[in-house]
């Protein structure tokens, strides 16, 4: 019995909470977290119109749209992955300084020293490794789809620049690790570059800050990685989930 | 009437006959225009008069055939005899007196409109164009909330832990400190590169290099401007089809080969005989 009062009283303490202003500041009109939220139709519409995510999902989709075996989210998955790098990576930016020799001790630090150190590493690395894997992916599917046909040519370009994009900051941050791995596979990586016609080496110049790789191509490439690649994807992401709506939602069905 | 699925029209005449208690085939039926609609409670307007038609017809524009259809329509859904002649009374169509109370036989009873009052009735709704040239179709749609973003929640946990599963079991590389007078034999590009680090096997560095991966990303970049088959069904786009899956194909086979079919010199390899020498997986692998 004790407990059955206990339960009326938490219960009580809950609508109180839900019913205060502050409460009600947070969640808008509509949200399924405010006091007497019903399933209606009209509050099914609310809960994405009277919410952030409005600036993502339009209130309705089509059908098929949702069915998994259309997108496979594959486009939501390389969101997903890219916002979980984000979180870990200010994780490990905490511990991490971009000079040599100290970044390699910091990742040594990181992985032993450090709580949850290793785990949220390896979480950064993979997660990488998936996103490369899922945006290409994504693209396939979207050929498979003929999804890049008018009116959606452009955003098919704008995708491709963000491939392109998620390769260079995976490849940036390749080398961050100041080992033996991340120095020569982008010593390999980037005398490719140098083979650009005409202007080899002025290319491998800008790229690897100098000759050579040195202590600073690591600081170059760290505020490429840190910085600069994910203002620029961030700033291609919006062109692209605004130009999905904007043609019109997904594409199909078939 | 623009077309509506056939699908879509049964689902919504399912809903209307469970609410209404009615036979499903019979809502169908007159949702498809093949059946009068059921008698409602009230009646309507009196029904114009077949001589009026002439002149209604060419007040309002509205072709006479279905200005016709639509009072003969009524005409059996109120119970009264189907006009086929011109009563004398009938002044004009446009009746918007007080409604009789009952769906009852008061035919032509439409009241005097005074001199210089036009009335209008909503025959029809044409809905105006939007802004944007979107083509309206009707679409079967789904609210977002709850199914695409239960959807999206689901993929979301299952994606966070299969990585935190990987990251768990799987230990991310670090070996030793980087040396620049000690390279390690093979050298390899990370994964994503190694297509291409497999052509430089075989062509010119600049080809391998530089001309294939620039032209190549130019190419995927033009494809909406080269392919100009407005199909999207596969049956339709074969050699688009074709041609993707050739360069997918080949670029996943040149990947997989250069990761794990490379070794020491980047020379050919089997990777159950000589062992991984593909540095990220290696833990896992060995
Ligand atoms: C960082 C990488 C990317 C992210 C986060 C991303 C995200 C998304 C998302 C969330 C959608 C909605 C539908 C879906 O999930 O499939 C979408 C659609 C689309 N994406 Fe991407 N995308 C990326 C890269 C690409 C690439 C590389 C291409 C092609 C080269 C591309 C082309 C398209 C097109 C054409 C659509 C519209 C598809 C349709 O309407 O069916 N995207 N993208």
């Amino acid at each position: 019995m004790a407990n059955g009062n206990g339960g009326r009283r938490l219960g009580a303490l809950v609508d109180h909470v839900r019913e205060s202003q502050v409460w009600n500041s947070i969640f808008r009109p509509g949200s399924p977290f405010r006091a007497g939220y019903s399933d209606s139709p009209r509050n099914r519409s609310y809960v994405i119109m009277n919410n952030v995510l409005y600036h993502l999902h339009p209130v309705k989709v089509k059908r098929h749209g949702v069915r998994l075996s259309y997108t496979l989210c594959l486009g939501g998955i390389s969101f997903f992955l890219f916002i979980v790098l984000t979180i870990t990576g200010i994780f490990l930016m905490f511990y991490y300084r971009p000079t040599s020799p100290q970044a390699y001790l910091d990742l040594q630090a990181l992985s032993t020293d450090v709580a949850f150190g290793n785990l949220v590493r390896n979480m950064h690395r993979w997660g990488a490794h998936l996103m490369v894997l899922s945006v290409f992916l994504h693209m396939a599917r979207v050929f498979y789809h003929g999804a890049y046909k008018p009116p959606r040519e452009f955003n098919w370009v704008v995708g491709v620049v963000l491939l392109l994009l998620t390769l260079l900051l995976s490849f940036t941050g390749y080398l961050l690790p100041w080992d033996q791995l991340a120095l020569w596979a982008v010593t390999v990586g980037s005398t490719m570059a140098s083979y650009t016609p005409v202007f080899g080496s002025q290319v491998s110049f800008v790229l690897i800050g100098g000759v050579q790789i040195t202590p600073d191509t690591l600081l170059r490439w760290y505020v490429l990685h840190v910085l600069f690649l994910p203002f620029v994807i961030t700033i291609f992401l919006a062109v692209h989930f605004w130009r999905v709506r904007k043609d019109g939602g997904i594409s199909g069905p078939l | 009437m623009a077309d509506i699925p056939e699908h879509l029209l049964r689902r919504s005449a399912e809903a209307k006959a469970k609410a209404t208690g009615r036979p499903v085939e019979e809502v169908l039926a007159e949702m498809k225009g093949e059946a009068p609609p059921a008698p409602a409670a009230g009646g309507g307007d009196a029904p114009p008069a077949a001589a009026d038609l002439d002149t209604l017809a060419a007040e309002t524009g509205i072709p006479k055939h279905l200005l016709e259809r639509s009072m003969r329509a009524r005409a059996k859904a109120e119970g009264r005899p189907v006009p086929t002649a011109a009563p004398a009374t009938a002044t004009t169509a446009t009746a918007t007196a007080p409604r009789p109370a009952a769906g009852g036989a008061q035919p032509a009873a439409a009241p005097a409109i005074p001199e210089g009052v036009r009335t209008q009735r909503l025959l029809t709704v044409v809905k105006a164009g939007a802004i944007q040239q979107v083509k309206r179709e009707p679409h079967d749609k789904v609210n977002v909330w709850p199914h695409l973003l239960a959807i999206e929640f689901v993929a979301l946990l299952v994606v966070t832990f299969v990585l935190i599963a990987m990251a768990i079991y799987i230990q991310a590389p670090l070996l030793e400190f980087a040396n620049f007078n000690e390279q390690p034999n093979p050298s390899k590009a990370p994964w994503y590169f190694l297509g291409l680090q497999e052509l430089l096997a075989y062509f010119d560095p600049q080809v391998a290099g530089v001309l294939i991966p620039g032209l190549g990303l130019a190419a995927l970049a033009f494809i909406p401007y080269v392919d100009k088959n407005p199909s999207v069904r596969p049956s339709d786009r074969k050699l688009a089809i074709l041609i993707f899956t050739f360069f997918i194909t080949a670029s996943a086979v040149l990947t997989i080969y250069g990761s794990f079919f490379r070794g020491p010199g980047f020379n050919f390899t089997f990777p159950w005989r000589d062992g991984i020498f593909f540095d990220d997986l290696k833990a896992i692998l060995e």
